[in-house]
């Protein structure tokens, strides 16, 4: 799907998943729908820093980058990867202006 | 319709059957057992058809909770269906509790809980270490509690198979063994009760303390397992984890992030014990 530099992303709030992080992954299960995650980083990174507000990839990767000492537009084809998938199990929502 | 009926550590069973048989060697092998008011589950001991009652007779495994396409058994095989069929309640019905496919003992206050595929000795492990000096808590499914994390006993009658029989003849007392079922679809069958301070003690819960993986049939050995492959493993060893939603989840994470983990190889009893009380005096 084409995803455009201005599509913003919205995490599921956060008293509607329960995150629980292993040695190698983390498990974040889904209030709404009962059903368990399995991910790995940077996707636990990714929805631990994004607020309430829709952000847009550019947005994330800054805040990321920011926090995690990298170049974040040399990160942004793997972020916006990552919210794509994010987006696919319903823990992010896509938010089209 | 005959009846039986029998409670096994939080579950109440009660088992009816067209024919007298099975259910007196039940009554026989559950002496000890207390009998409970009001069942949990029914379990129904049926012929497939009329003729089969009484010609050829042959078991349908019946109850609240059913497989369609289970296979009935010959009359001879009556006590392993009505196991099977009890077996069949906890793992399709029960929801008190976070149920996973594995066999337990408990020392000390702590429970050892081994869990593996079929084959992996589990329930041999229980059986031989429940009359080495440990209670036993059962050898096919353990009862995590949503809220404490304890582990609560099941144990039902211990299920020998093919070379356990064997080893656990020569090591349990006499008049403990139910009669031996040859060529069963799960192989030799014979089931021994359990010591009896593993029956009386079966409403006292014990804390985790070690998981273990094990694999019988390879050099001894033994390697830590990660929180996150424990995980996996025992969402696959829990028949009730998705139906029990944000509780099953709280159970089931809190016991990985707290119960260290460990897989051991082993080529006989004497070289599993060895390495179960190494690790058991590390950990504990």
């Amino acid at each position: 799907m084409t995803v455009l530099p201005s599509t913003k992303y919205k995490a599921e709030p956060a008293d509607q998943i329960l995150v629980a992080p292993l040695d190698s992954l983390t498990l974040v299960y889904q209030r709404r729908s009962g059903i368990t995650h399995i991910v790995a980083e940077p996707a636990p990174e990714i929805l631990a820093i994004m607020c309430a507000d829709a952000m847009t990839a550019d947005e994330i990767a800054q805040r990321l980058a920011a926090q995690f000492d990298f170049d974040s537009t040399q990160a942004m084809d793997i972020i916006t990867a990552r919210l794509n998938e994010l987006a696919d199990l319903g823990l992010v929502e896509r938010c089209h202006a | 319709m005959h009846e039986f009926r029998v409670q096994v550590g939080p579950a109440a069973f009660r088992i009816g059957s067209q024919w007298k048989r099975p259910l007196d060697q039940l009554a026989e092998l559950y002496r000890d057992y207390p009998v409970p008011a009001i069942p949990d589950y029914s379990v129904r001991l049926e012929s497939v058809s009329l003729l089969r009652r009484f010609v050829r007779p042959s078991v349908a495994i019946n109850g609240d909770y059913m497989l369609p396409d289970a296979a009935p058994l010959p009359l001879a095989q009556g006590l392993l269906a009505a196991e099977m069929a009890m077996n069949l309640q906890m793992a399709l019905g029960w929801r008190r509790h976070l149920l996973l496919h594995a066999s337990a003992v408990e020392k000390d206050g702590r429970a050892l809980i081994m869990t593996g595929q079929s084959g992996s000795g589990k329930s041999t492990l229980a059986a031989m270490l429940g009359h080495r000096g440990w209670r036993f808590m059962g050898d096919e499914f353990v009862l995590v509690d949503l809220d404490t994390g304890a582990a609560v006993p099941f144990p039902r009658l211990i299920s020998l198979k093919n070379e356990a029989i064997g080893a656990m003849m020569a090591t349990a007392l006499d008049g403990r063994f139910g009669p031996l079922m040859p060529e069963t679809p799960k192989g030799d069958i014979r089931h021994l009760v359990p010591p009896a301070d593993a029956i009386a003690a079966m409403s006292r819960p014990a804390q985790p303390a070690l998981l273990l993986f094990p694999s019988f049939g390879f050099d001894p050995a033994f390697r830590e397992v990660g929180p996150s492959e424990v995980f996996m493993r025992l969402t696959q060893a829990s028949t009730n984890y998705v139906t029990l939603g944000e509780k099953g989840f709280s159970a089931l994470t809190r016991f990985v992030q707290t119960v260290p983990a460990r897989a051991i190889d082993y080529r006989d009893g004497i070289e599993a014990e060895d390495l179960v009380n190494r690790l058991w005096a590390k950990c504990t």
